[in-house]
């Protein structure tokens, strides 16, 4: 029973921060037809901003209210969205709508081979760390256990985001107009949405949910080149697993994967590098396009 | 232009089919028994079931219920590679051709597809028999000066026609056509359905032809069909289906008080 | 028949060409040749995929296999024959391919080209994990011998590099008669209009999983041609960048010639070696650009060839 209480503990901490890093990647390619191979590096590039950002913090007085570095950190995901999302948008993917999906792939790959460089440009190749906001709130007993506080921040912030894109998409103007372009996006065009606003929305928000993953997770690891490389491969995982295009799905793929990573961890730890791949394939073999499937007519 | 000695087994018949899209019912029961060598037309307003009824013979759409049969032979579950290899060949509404390849490629893709052997890694695929292949096939319908163009240069007429020439390669049994002459210039439309029709009769292909020019239809077609709600409405010689009311009233639009062409 | 000999020409000219400047050339030159030819064969094999529409960014799968073969025979059971290796390296990468491609061959667009490269990125993690195997260090490769002939120092680089050429001259004869082929003309429809493929008659699902098993095995080849050149094999040759760097080659070469590929790959590894020695860290970025300016440049041309019309363009 312990064990199980562990797994789930375990997985569901791993399915929160999955869940962030991820949903951001389903909801641009939702609205934007572009699966983002430079995610990880947004992430990435997150991760850094809030180190350097709490860094500073911290320097310059921060330790009579610790708990600012907090704000400082959404802060930071914040800046890299309004800086990097109308660049990369407008400069660059808008080019990229009415092509192949795959070209998407290809041009948001060459993204990531200029971020990476750029990001070794700015912050240099040594690591940093910011273990400051993870100590913050100190332990929490669960069962047998004690966890670091921080890591149910981790799954209580997992859940407001995932309630606040749910609201947003379906409870504001602006949101339903999104999930109606994530549903037919001719349709919208033809309905005289205004796409251009709505696809540099969305992708704004993408941006800002991956930096957002990376700010929360720089404080529990070593900040470093290379960190947002493995990200988008799992968080495509995650995405296939759901379905392309849909936040529901995100959410359950990220539990699943959550759950069994944790699981394979404490029962079966050689597996855990690919458990991951495991979980897509089992899925990919009873529902091909993932389990939300973005419905798809074609006719002759 | 058909010849009406139809013998033995029905080239195609088709038993009770039905489907739904949701709350659409695109065919509701349709029964049909197409005799060999017959040349029928289906007529009926967008959403009557025409495109559906082509798409579930062709494999493309499989029935809720119903079965297909092709010269006696069950093959309902068949998708539409196999119904094509079958014997069974379509050409589209809007044409289906491979638009970064030019005419006379697009004839060698079908013809090297016809052979009974799969596609082969070592046979040229341009290799002078096979060429002179495709030009025959493209001068019978007439488009033998455009074999270097590619789709985008081409007028809507000439791809129809490529579309159905395509089709043809592999000497199909039974034909449908969905919409030989939409999008086609007025007066081009005689001369492409006379390329078709005579090119099928030359082989004895039994043909359903999808058409809303009625000219058409009372011309080429020795019966009709009529469609509409995804039910056969009429089923009868043309004239006498054109006359019928339900289908005046429904399909053509040519209420008897505004008779029109 | 006159295409056929043309072919023969061609090839002749450029085995000669590729003699000739071995023994001309200084070894780190011979190094970078037998590399960025050895790797063209990998992109090559996406060029393949790529005339059906398939991009596949997974190809570091085949080319890991490939190396691994060569890594393991030499340190578990003491075979250094370059002939040898080369041939287990195809059949393990037919198996492979052979296994897979028939999977993968219902998938289209980033599915394909994303779960073609989660199952690199399995490999990446098995091999990572498996200490008996180098894990993450990787193994030594020792230096193949050549039907008996032992060479070292300047004599094996030219070996290598003659061996490479020769076989990269092959497989470029053999491929331009595939791409010429009916099976080859079907993948360029394919491309073009899938429906209209089934609706003749032939299989979308068996020209993709042909293609994939022939992209496989050019996978292995370079792959195993890598390792020994290198002399060192680990986990990084599946990892999903290697991936991208065979597709960037693919990109850049477009899929109309094959000779492209090669210079393409050539001028990779040029770059990247003098990247290596002036810029360390801007090297990634200048091929970023450089994608994104080819893809941006050329919306008629290399980048364009992926648009898939879907309809015979009314």
């Amino acid at each position: 029973m312990d064990l199980l209480l562990v797994i789930l503990v375990d997985g569901l901490i791993y399915g929160a921060w999955l869940f962030i890093v991820s949903v951001g990647l389903t909801l641009v390619f939702g609205v934007l037809g572009i699966l983002n191979l430079a995610h990880g590096s947004l992430y990435a590039i997150g991760a850094y901003s809030t180190a350097t950002a709490v860094g500073i913090y911290f320097a310059y007085g921060g330790d009579a209210f610790p708990l600012g570095s907090y704000a400082v950190m959404a802060l930071a995901a914040i800046i890299v969205a309004v800086v990097i999302a109308p660049l990369l948008e407008r400069g660059l993917l808008r080019h990229f709508y009415h092509r192949d999906e795959v070209i998407g792939v290809l041009v948001t790959y060459g993204v990531f081979l200029i971020l990476e460089d750029a990001i070794k440009l700015i912050w240099g190749v040594d690591p940093l760390f910011v273990y400051e906001p993870y100590d913050l709130l100190g332990m929490v007993e669960a069962g047998p256990l004690f966890y670091v506080a921080y890591d149910f921040l981790v799954i209580a912030v997992s859940a407001i985001t995932g309630f606040a894109v749910w609201y947003f998409l379906n409870r504001t103007r602006r949101g339903k107009v999104m999930l109606a372009v994530i549903h037919d996006r001719e349709m919208s065009q033809t309905m005289g949405v205004n796409v251009d606003k709505v696809f540099l929305l969305a992708f704004g928000a993408g941006v800002f949910l991956a930096a957002f993953g990376g700010a929360l997770t720089a404080p529990m690891i070593s900040v470093s080149p290379g960190i947002g490389v493995n990200v988008i491969i799992v968080a495509f995982a995650v995405i296939i697993i759901g379905g392309l295009g849909s936040i529901e799905g995100a959410a359950l793929g990220a539990v699943m994967v959550g759950i069994s990573r944790a699981a394979s961890v404490h029962l079966m730890p050689e597996l855990e590098l690919f458990i991951i791949y495991f979980v897509m394939a089992v899925v990919l073999i009873f529902r091909p396009e993932g389990i939300f499937v973005r419905t798809q007519t074609r006719k002759i | 232009m058909s010849t009406s000695n139809p013998t033995g087994t029905p080239a195609l018949e088709t038993k009770g089919l039905m489907k739904s899209f949701g709350a659409v019912t695109a065919a509701h029961d349709i029964t049909v028994s197409v005799p060999e060598r017959a040349v029928w037309s289906l007529i009926g307003t967008n959403g009557a079931g025409k495109t559906t009824f082509v798409n579930m013979v062709t494999g493309y759409l499989h029935p809720d219920q119903g079965s297909i049969l092709f010269q006696g032979r069950d093959i309902t579950s068949l998708g539409p590679r196999e119904v094509t290899r079958a014997g069974i060949c379509r050409s589209f509404q809007i044409p289906q051709l491979c638009s970064e390849l030019t005419v006379l490629e697009n004839v060698l893709v079908a013809l090297a597809i016809a052979d009974p052997k799969p596609p082969s890694f070592f046979r040229k695929a341009r290799e002078s028999a096979a060429e002179d292949r495709a030009m025959e096939i493209l001068k019978r319908f007439r488009i033998e000066e455009h074999r270097g163009r590619l789709m985008s240069e081409l007028s809507a007429g000439v791809r129809k026609l490529l579309d159905i020439a395509m089709s043809m390669c592999g000497h199909p049994k039974v034909m449908l056509l969905d919409e030989p002459t939409s999008g086609v210039a007025a007066e081009e439309k005689f001369p492409i359905m006379d390329l078709v029709m005579e090119a099928l009769a030359a082989e004895n292909v039994t043909t359903l032809f999808v058409e809303h020019d009625m000219d058409i239809v009372t011309r080429y077609s020795d019966r009709v069909l009529a469609f509409y709600d995804g039910r056969i409405i009429a089923d009868d010689a043309p004239d006498e289906v054109l006359n019928d009311p339900q289908v005046q009233r429904y399909v053509t639009g040519t209420a008897p008080a505004e008779a029109s062409s | 028949m006159k295409a056929f000999s043309d072919i023969r020409v061609a090839s002749l000219l450029a085995l000669a060409l590729l003699v000739a400047g071995g023994f001309a050339l200084p070894e780190w030159a011979l190094f970078l040749m037998t590399i960025g030819l050895a790797k063209a064969l990998v992109s090559l094999g996406i060029v393949v995929q790529m005339r059906a529409g398939l991009v596949s960014f997974g190809q570091g799968l085949f080319f890991c296999i490939g190396a691994y073969v060569a890594g393991l025979m030499a340190n578990f059971a003491g075979l250094t024959d370059i002939f040898v290796l080369t041939g287990i390296a195809v059949i393990a990468c037919l198996a492979v391919g052979g296994l897979f491609g028939p999977l993968l061959a219902n998938y289209r667009g980033i599915f394909f080209a994303m779960l073609s490269l989660s199952l690199s990125m399995i490999l990446y993690g098995v091999l990572s994990k498996m200490n008996s195997l180098g894990g993450t260090d990787g193994l030594n490769v020792a230096a193949p011998t050549f039907a008996g002939y032992a060479p070292e120092g300047r004599a094996l680089s030219l070996s290598l590099y003659l061996y490479t050429s020769f076989i990269v001259v092959a497989i470029g004869a053999v491929l331009r008669t595939g791409f010429d082929s009916q099976h080859g003309l079907v993948s360029l429809a394919v491309r073009s209009n899938e429906l209209r493929v089934e609706y003749l008659g032939a299989s979308v699902r068996r020209t993709n999983a042909i293609n994939y098993v022939i992209s496989a095995m050019l996978g292995g080849i370079g792959g195993v041609i890598t390792g020994l050149a290198i002399g060192h094999v680990d986990p990084e040759y599946a990892y999903w960048t290697t991936s991208g760097e065979f597709v960037f080659v693919a990109i850049l070469a477009g899929y109309l010639s094959i000779p492209a590929v090669f210079v393409a790959s050539i001028i990779l590894e040029l770059v990247r070696s003098f990247s290596n020695l002036y810029f360390p860290n801007t090297w990634q970025m200048v091929l970023g650009v450089f994608l994104l300016v080819i893809i941006l440049t050329l919306p008629n041309g290399l980048g364009s060839l992926f648009h898939r019309k879907r309809e015979g363009g009314s």
